[in-house]
């Protein structure tokens, strides 16, 4: 197979692999003299073109370190606020947000010793400005917040802030459970310069300038195996 | 996400189990919804509908009105009594003359069987049948099967026996549709003149024996004698019904087993079941009207989302 790499040749020019064809040479038992991808190798030199359209390169914006890291900053930043989180609730937004949010709360109770932390899940689904606009129902996931709001700190925990539009629903959500004192915003990925509503977190993990084309994907071990940020370019 | 295979609710016989695993699972969410102390979310705001009820309703208008109300639909209230109808208005004219008023969904209860269906031919908004005769009622068999998947865990392999006027109940039908689909087995149980004659082509046994019924069932759904569809005795007297068909706590002590009782609602105490009986923790009939709320608000969401802006 050809890698994604080859494709790129400077990040503004993309060339068709027809010029640089890398060919690996793996023998195979029954067939030693030809390379196991020869047949795309084949298609390739005939139709260039295909490379060009060929989607999915992905590349890391975050490793395991990294947002290992940027977790213990983020938590640091949480605690320099908020001290004993006496009068703070951390709210994870479903459905990605609440792996930040429960890494971030099993942060901050052991490595950090904060006793008592209150953590709540809330999904924004019925609250979305975009019902009836898509081809599909929009689905839910489940809410579990026991606690009221009324008169806390309330922290939103998402992975990705990109339109604001998810943020939006949320500070209308969280106020079937009472009156929050105040709401801060606290995301992994800020991709700025795509925002429709006037919406900027407290505490960000990092700062990406990614084109509306491309697509930001989280990944978590607790659910993929692997701790890792892509910026995938469709 | 999957939607729902139809655009309107007209009854079961017309979904698939996919259709159900979706209600139920999105009624999971709006049961949550519905236990806040804020039990509103605005997903329809920009959805109007009318329930146009020709036949009396407690429970089923109050439900649906109540999950229209916490979904943030805009909503009209219409009972046949009270309209134009008595004046000799046609359904289709009635229904046309609401929907010009900008409807988006119709719930209509009519005591003609069918009535859902011929509407949805000629109308054009979303129909949602709260009951047609003794046809179908769908809203209440998905609550009745979401109840008892509460309570037991899931519905495939459970045994129900629908016990009561199986021949006049629209409960009856649907439930036996939605718990086949869904994989129970299911009885029913009743006096033979009260039990539709090709019944057995649904799939379903006859019991004659309520006794033998009870032992053999997990769950237990005693339907109401529908004395205002009888144009004729079906059984003697109602005290010899009730010694035949009705329900005890004598009776259910006596068994091996802690069996779940249902009901549709509206009870006759003393009739089908007995007050100790009804009020007992072995009967979720509150459950049920608890639930009905959020299958219905499932329903309306679902089918709302299928309408285009």
């Amino acid at each position: 197979m050809i890698s994604n790499q080859i494709i790129r040749i400077s990040p503004d020019r993309k060339v068709g692999a027809f010029f640089y064809p890398q060919i690996r040479w793996e023998t195979n038992a029954a067939d030693p003299y030809t390379p196991h991808s020869f047949i795309e190798q084949k298609s390739l030199f005939l139709f260039p073109d295909m490379l060009v359209s060929q989607p999915m390169s992905q590349k890391v914006l975050l490793s395991s370190k990294e947002i290992h890291i940027i977790l213990h900053r983020l938590a640091c930043q949480l605690l320099e606020n908020h001290l004993d989180f006496k009068d703070t609730v951390l709210i994870g937004l479903q459905p990605r947000g609440t792996f930040l949010a429960n890494r971030l709360a099993k942060l901050l109770k052991e490595e950090y010793k904060v006793k008592d932390i209150k953590l709540g899940l809330l999904d924004i689904t019925f609250f979305r400005d975009d019902f009836r606009r898509g081809e599909k129902p929009l689905e839910a996931s489940s809410t579990s917040i026991d606690f009221l709001v009324e008169g806390k700190k309330v922290v939103l925990i998402d992975d990705v802030l990109y339109t604001g539009r998810s943020i939006r629903a949320a500070l209308t959500a969280i106020q079937s459970f009472g009156r929050p004192e105040e709401i801060e915003l606290l995301t992994l990925i800020d991709r700025r310069f795509s925002r429709h509503l006037p919406i900027q977190p407290n505490y960000r993990g990092r700062q990406v300038d990614a084109i509306n084309e491309e697509k930001v994907k989280v990944l978590w071990k607790e659910n993929e195996g692997k701790d890792v940020v892509y910026l995938v370019n469709r | 996400m999957p939607a729902l295979s139809v655009r309107h609710l007209l009854g079961i016989k017309y979904l698939n189990e996919k259709d159900i695993e979706l209600i139920f699972e999105t009624a999971d969410q709006f049961k949550e919804v519905i236990n806040r102390s804020i039990k509103k979310v605005p997903s329809l705001r920009d959805i109007t509908i009318a329930n146009i009820f020709f036949e009396n309703s407690t429970r089923t208008k109050l439900s649906f009105e109540l999950a229209e109300k916490r979904l943030s639909a805009d909503v009209l209230n219409f009972s046949a009594s009270q309209s134009s109808v008595k004046k000799g208005e046609t359904l289709i004219d009635t229904v046309n003359n609401i929907l010009s008023m900008k409807v988006d969904m119709v719930v209509m209860r009519h005591p003609n069987p069918g009535a859902g269906i011929f509407l949805s031919k000629h109308v054009n908004a979303s129909i949602i049948n709260a009951g047609d005769g003794a046809h179908e009622h769908p809203t209440q068999a998905l609550l009745d099967s979401y109840s008892i998947r509460e309570k037991l865990g899931e519905v495939g392999g459970k045994k129900v026996i629908i016990v009561g006027d199986i021949l006049h109940s629209r409960v009856a039908l649907s439930n036996i549709f939605a718990l086949k689909l869904q994989g129970a087995q299911v009885k029913v149980c009743g006096p033979k003149t009260l039990i539709p004659k090709y019944i057995e082509s649904l799939g379903v046994e006859v019991e004659p024996d309520l006794r033998r019924g009870l032992e053999w069932c997990d769950v237990a759904n005693m339907l109401r004698v529908q004395n205002e569809r009888m144009e004729m005795s079906y059984f003697p007297t109602t005290r010899e019904y009730t010694q035949q068909f009705g329900i005890n706590r004598e009776l259910l002590d006596s068994l091996d087993k802690e069996i779940v009782i249902m009901h549709p609602g509206p009870i006759n105490r003393g009739v089908e079941i007995t007050s100790d009986v009804a009020d007992s923790s072995q009967s979720i009939i509150l459950h049920q009207v608890e639930n009905g709320v959020a299958i219905r608000m499932a329903v309306i969401y679902l089918l709302a989302s299928q309408l285009k802006t």
